[in-house]
């Protein structure tokens, strides 16, 4: 006969081991590869050593750094884009649908469970030189050649990203309107506010940690895309994300695709940490 | 006097002039075009996938089900996302139990850790996997990819869990307790069947991510590609273009089929 408190290891031992042996120990893992000395192909059994060339050599390499910059900047516009879209869709669900709201939020959803290869490749189609966008202009006579800047870009991976995740930032912003008392509304309408004002002063600033919430669900997944990059950014699109993959794959070199990792790891971690003392900030405030 | 006629809109007081439904019909628009496109050349004719069309076809459905190596993807994608979905929503199901019924050191450690896969990108955890994979000498296979699907759907799963069962009443589990049942059992009994339909909708919410999910994929299948993986691989020969559209609409439906349940499920469990 097992009490409530009997239990408790039961209820929290799976978990913990599942999530330390198959998240915890692989982060800790590409830790110990990056402080390897080799820049090649390890051995795993032998001798490992201990060196900071790798942070060196990423620190030292400007391309390196252009391009985790580029990612940065890249992530954070498509997750700014995509929220600032999302936004004016979640407050039409959250305060003009009414009853069909669940209707709308379902129809917005659907996109989101169409494969994100697939819809990544339906950009590819659209966008290419013998693409959708190209075909459709030719065939109505407003080109005589296809546009090809239009695939192969940073922007065309822009688009294509800000494309697959608005739907997805969507969510974080309608649930946090929804927890706003409606009282709140009412009684800024009483003190005399316009609907401008009460949009300015009650529901954008209680609706901000939805917003940030959609921006860092977007960035965190954007930030180290290595597919769409490949898929519709060609060589002048590729992200940080490639340069790592390329480590493990091309070139074999695991400790300096671990550092690379790891570096990446850290400032995502950093960002987010930054993101969830302005949200407290802001809640003390009020 | 003024405040008796402005209660009469939908949140009670005025809203103002911006043309939101036409904001959010445009972007209905925008969302459904590029799939309404690809619906449109898994019926035409031609191989080359720019217009004027070729005519009408269902070739490209019919090539679907003779391709074997497709169809295996599938079939691959369908064993991983069943198993890291159960995998996840069991380990998911058991931290929300703890976490909303117990007072425990290390508390808000679990709930943390539960939630980390989510801000960690999926190439780090991808090369993390890998280098794991490769140090304990465990060959790369499907299982390896659905250990990896497990691991990022865990989050989705706890969050799911958690914000629906903490609605439940715990007096329901101390009046089953008090009838002489045991924790587990008032689990098994009590808790369990009435969170059926969330479990549900937490398994299928998984279920999608994992069947949906490549960036970890490329790096933990062995011989055996996921669907995603294989449909990546395929990519670059145009000729073979309209049968994985095709196949891709079939899962479309699957997928949209599946969500529609979850969905409806989510609602009907509403508190």
């Amino acid at each position: 006969m097992l009490g409530r408190r009997g239990t408790l290891p039961f209820l929290v031992g799976p978990p913990l081991l599942w999530l330390t042996l198959a998240f915890l120990l692989p982060v800790v893992l590409i830790g110990a590869f990056s402080f390897r000395p080799e820049s090649g192909p390890v051995d795993i059994g032998g001798p490992g050593g201990f060196s900071v060339a790798q942070y060196g050599e990423v620190l030292g390499t400007p391309a390196f750094l252009r391009l985790l910059g580029i990612s940065v900047l890249m992530a954070m516009a498509i997750a700014g884009l995509a929220t600032t879209l999302a936004y004016p869709v979640a407050y039409f669900l959250a305060f003009r649908a009414g009853r069909r709201a669940t209707l709308f939020l379902t129809l917005l959803l659907i996109p989101f469970a169409v494969s994100y290869l697939l819809r990544v490749m339906a950009w590819k189609l659209m966008l290419g030189p013998e693409g959708t966008i190209n075909s459709l202009l030719a065939f109505v006579g407003l080109t005589d050649e296809p546009l090809d800047l239009l695939l192969y870009s940073r922007a065309a991976v822009i688009v294509t990203l800000v494309y697959v995740w608005i739907p997805f930032a969507a969510l974080p912003i309608y649930a946090a309107m929804q927890r706003i008392e409606r009282s709140h509304l009412e009684a800024a309408a009483d003190l005399g506010a316009g609907p401008w004002a009460r949009f300015l002063r009650v529901t954008l600033p209680l609706s901000l940690p939805g917003a940030l919430a959609a921006f860092f669900m977007v960035f965190i997944p954007t930030v180290g895309e290595y597919v769409t990059p490949t898929l519709v950014g060609g060589t002048e699109g590729i992200m940080y994300g490639n340069i790592i993959q390329g480590f493990f794959t091309r070139s074999a070199n695991w400790p300096q695709g671990s550092a690379l990792a790891m570096v990446m790891l850290v400032i995502t971690l950093a960002l987010v940490v930054v993101a969830v003392r302005l949200i407290d900030l802001r809640r003390l405030a009020t | 006097m003024t405040a008796p006629v402005a209660r009469r809109s939908a949140v009670g007081i005025g809203h103002t002039r911006v043309p939101l439904g036409l904001v959010y019909g445009a972007m209905l628009i925008l969302l459904y075009l590029p799939i309404v496109i690809l619906l449109v050349f898994s019926f035409n004719a031609g191989t080359r996938l720019s217009f004027p069309l070729d005519g009408f076809t269902l070739d490209w459905y019919t090539g679907v089900f003779a391709d074997g190596a497709l169809l295996e993807s599938a079939r691959n994608s369908l064993l991983v996302a069943t198993g890291s979905a159960t995998v996840a929503t069991l380990l998911g199901t058991l931290v929300a139990i703890a976490v909303l019924r117990f007072r425990f050191r290390g508390r808000g450690l679990l709930l943390a850790l539960a939630g980390l896969p989510l801000i960690v990108p999926f190439v780090v955890l991808a090369v993390a996997l890998f280098l794991l994979f490769v140090t304990l000498d465990i060959p790369r296979s499907l299982v390896t990819v659905g250990v990896a699907h497990s691991v990022v759907a865990i989050p989705f799963a706890t969050l799911i869990v958690i914000s629906r069962m903490s609605g439940l009443d715990p007096a329901l589990e101390d009046a089953a307790m008090d009838l002489g049942a045991d924790y587990p059992s008032t689990l098994r009994r009590i808790v369990i069947p009435l969170m059926g339909p969330t479990l549900l909708s937490a398994w299928l919410t998984c279920f999608i991510v994992s069947f949906d999910e490549i960036a970890l994929a490329i790096f933990l299948v062995g011989g055996d590609p996921t669907f995603p993986v294989f449909l990546y691989g395929r990519l670059r020969f145009a000729q073979q273009l309209p049968v994985l559209i095709a196949m891709a609409v079939l899962l479309m439906v699957a997928t949209v089929t599946l969500t529609l349940v979850a969905q409806r499920l989510r609602s009907r469990d509403q508190p």
